[in-house]
């Protein structure tokens, strides 16, 4: 099967993805208005939490850090699979994530930009967010630099600002086929400015083939740093459950495995919002599936070793938070999350499912819903059952406000994602032209070798 | 001698290559191939530099300078900041301790290099830049564009040239 079909003309590709600006299907309109309407609810909570007080979070001594970190934490395993897909997958010259990997970058800049979200509700006095970042020390406020809490700030600030220079740098050329083709308007005007006058000449290209590979390789160990950093949060410190060295492989595979299962999801939602059935194709969605489930299969390898190593070391009060999370307050959590960690994703052992788009969508709900709850088992479980005896505490449950932000957090990232792709090209309409003229010079190769054969 | 501006198009990359060895091999009364001429493609194409023959890039160079510039500025203000905390209790450990360091330095390494890049890539392409003479949105669609600059003796040459390829159309500056 094609990954994309070789006779498509290029002017239709244009047409076709320029009408992704203009005409989507109505559930798009759907979509937008339940995004919007879970974000209004977010900052409703945000506000009555900002005016209350911390205290209606329901997070107080021992559970200091309650949904809010670990969706902060989902959220930053979100955005590497659009370093997957637009790096790694770049430089292994791998064709087919062409078609994909503008809306896999959008949605890690704006998966990013949720998850910083939740370092400044988290803190509750917002204004002194800045307490953070990593500057000279004045005023004696000594910001420690040796804390992976400020590594954190500075990592994800370094992906963060790189991943919008590599979504912009990589969409020049298509910004300026969207300004040739618009008619005057607000739309028109915002594609010039954004187009920086880019006409396709060859010292533009040249250019742009070094520094779009530069920054590729640049994205690749900064994606792995960001989440070995949001690992050392929790390895670094002494917390049972957490002193764990594999923690950082962990989590970054946990993390590609997020993201590849939100990819899942958007790539199944886009093509069907914005007509891109030509260019979303099932094979192309049958490779992010088997991609998809490799990597799940990676991190319930990395679970064992995890679970392993505190289960055979002398650590006995690690081990104790193993066992109570296993079958304490917690069981139907952490059971639901290797339930939908590790044997949901065996669906894509089973080739008739892999281009089976209904439980594609499905089964990408259920991966994301069980990674959601693996950082939630991180977070809470260990809080909940430390070294002292006393401070435990099962029984604690988190708020209406803060489930109201985490419901928020998924409709201020639907928000941003559903209005990025209506106003910028989701798919890179020169790449797929390149695709579709590789492919064509292909096909012209093999068909000249045969005839030479005969 | 001032000159004029020639825009031919061409529907496939194969046509565009044989107007321009042609203009290579040809010598032209006030042309010089190397310098009056741009070839304008949808599509990164490496056969297009191919026949246009190495040119060369020099944004690794920012890179390189950002990269090292981005991963110094991290350590010394780091560090900096560090040595000012002479009178914070350190129990005996060191005041600049490297190992974590070494993190922040490495953010600030990438970050230098990619800011610095972009950098390089906008001084290096000439973006942002202002539209050419002559310009055809064609280009952003499926067209190969050769967008010359000669004297006015040249001109009726080039279009001959183009003509004879079976440019799809050519565009013309008005004469000053």
């Amino acid at each position: 099967m094609k990954d994309i079909r070789e006779d498509i003309a290029w002017a239709k590709i244009n047409v076709d993805v320029m009408k992704s600006l203009e005409n989507p299907r109505k559930l798009y309109w759907v979509i937008l208005f339940f995004a919007l309407m879970a974000f209004g609810f977010g900052v409703g909570c945000e506000i009555y939490q900002y005016q209350t007080g911390m205290g209606v979070e329901n997070v107080n001594n021992p559970q200091v850090w309650g949904l809010y970190i670990a969706t902060f934490i989902f959220w930053i395993g979100m955005s590497h699979s659009g370093t997957l897909l637009s790096a790694i997958l770049h430089l292994m010259h791998a064709d087919w994530r062409k078609p994909i990997y503008r809306f896999a970058e959008a949605m890690t800049t704006f998966s990013l930009m949720t998850a910083g979200l939740f370092v400044m509700v988290h803190i509750g006095r917002l204004w002194q967010f800045y307490y953070s970042l990593p500057y000279p020390n004045d005023r004696g406020i000594w910001p420690n630099f040796q804390s992976p809490l400020l590594w954190d700030a500075m990592a994800i600030f370094t992906y963060l600002s790189s991943s919008v220079l590599f979504l912009f740098v990589g969409m020049i050329p298509d910004l300026a086929i969207a300004r040739d083709t618009m008619a005057a308007g607000w739309r028109k005007k915002l594609y010039t400015l954004l187009a920086l006058g880019w006409e396709g000449t060859d010292r533009q290209w040249r250019n742009f083939r070094v520094t779009y590979l530069t920054i590729a390789c640049f994205l690749i160990p900064l994606a792995v740093s960001v989440h070995s950093i949001v690992a050392s949060d929790f390895a670094m410190s002494q917390q049972p459950g957490w002193h764990v060295t594999s923690f950082p492989p962990y989590f970054v595979a946990g993390a590609l495995y997020s993201g590849c299962a939100a990819i899942i999801t958007l790539f199944i939602i886009l093509r069907y919002v914005f007509r891109f059935e030509a260019y979303m194709t099932k094979p192309i969605l049958k490779k992010i599936v088997r991609l998809t489930f490799a990597i799940a299969m990676v991190w319930t390898y990395l679970n064992a070793v995890e679970f392993a190593s505190v289960w055979y070391s002398h650590d006995e009060v690690s081990k104790d938070v193993l066992i109570q999370k296993m079958t304490g307050t917690y069981a139907p959590f952490w059971w639901g999350m290797i339930f939908c960690g590790s044997v949901v994703p065996l669906v894509f052992a089973f080739k008739r499912f892999q281009t089976n788009i209904p439980v594609l969508f499905a089964v990408s709900l259920l991966l994301n819903l069980g990674m959601w709850l693996e950082r939630w088992m991180i977070v809470a479980p260990t809080f909940s059952h430390g070294y002292y005896p006393w401070t435990w505490d099962h029984e604690q449950w988190p708020s209406l406000v803060a489930w109201g932000l985490v419901f928020a957090s998924f409709g201020w990232f639907t928000l941003l994602f559903m209005i990025f792709c209506k106003v910028f090209p989701s798919v890179s309409m020169y790449e797929v032209k390149e695709m579709v003229y590789h492919r064509t010079l292909h096909l012209k190769k093999s068909e000249t070798a045969e005839q030479g054969a005969h | 001698m001032s000159k004029r501006h020639l825009l031919a198009l061409y529907g496939n990359f194969e046509e565009a290559e044989a107007v321009v060895r042609e203009l290579r091999s040809a010598t032209i009364q006030g042309f010089d191939v190397n310098d009056d001429m741009i070839v304008k493609s949808p599509i990164e194409h490496p056969q297009v530099e191919a026949f246009l023959g190495d040119k060369p890039v020099y944004v690794q160079w920012f890179t390189l300078f950002g990269a090292l510039m981005g991963g110094l500025f991290g350590f010394f203000l780091i560090s900096g900041a560090q040595a000012n905390f002479y009178m914070q209790m350190k129990g005996g450990k060191p005041i600049v301790p490297f190992p974590p360091n070494f993190v922040l330095t490495y953010e600030m390494f990438i970050l230098g290099g990619v800011f610095i890049t972009i950098l390089g890539f906008l001084i290096c392409a000439g973006l942002p830049a202002k539209r050419s003479p002559l310009y055809s949105a064609k280009v952003s669609v499926d067209n190969i564009a050769i967008l010359v600059k000669a004297e006015e003796a040249a001109i009726s040459v080039l279009k001959a040239i183009f003509t004879k390829h079976k440019a799809l159309e050519i565009q013309e500056e008005a004469g000053k």
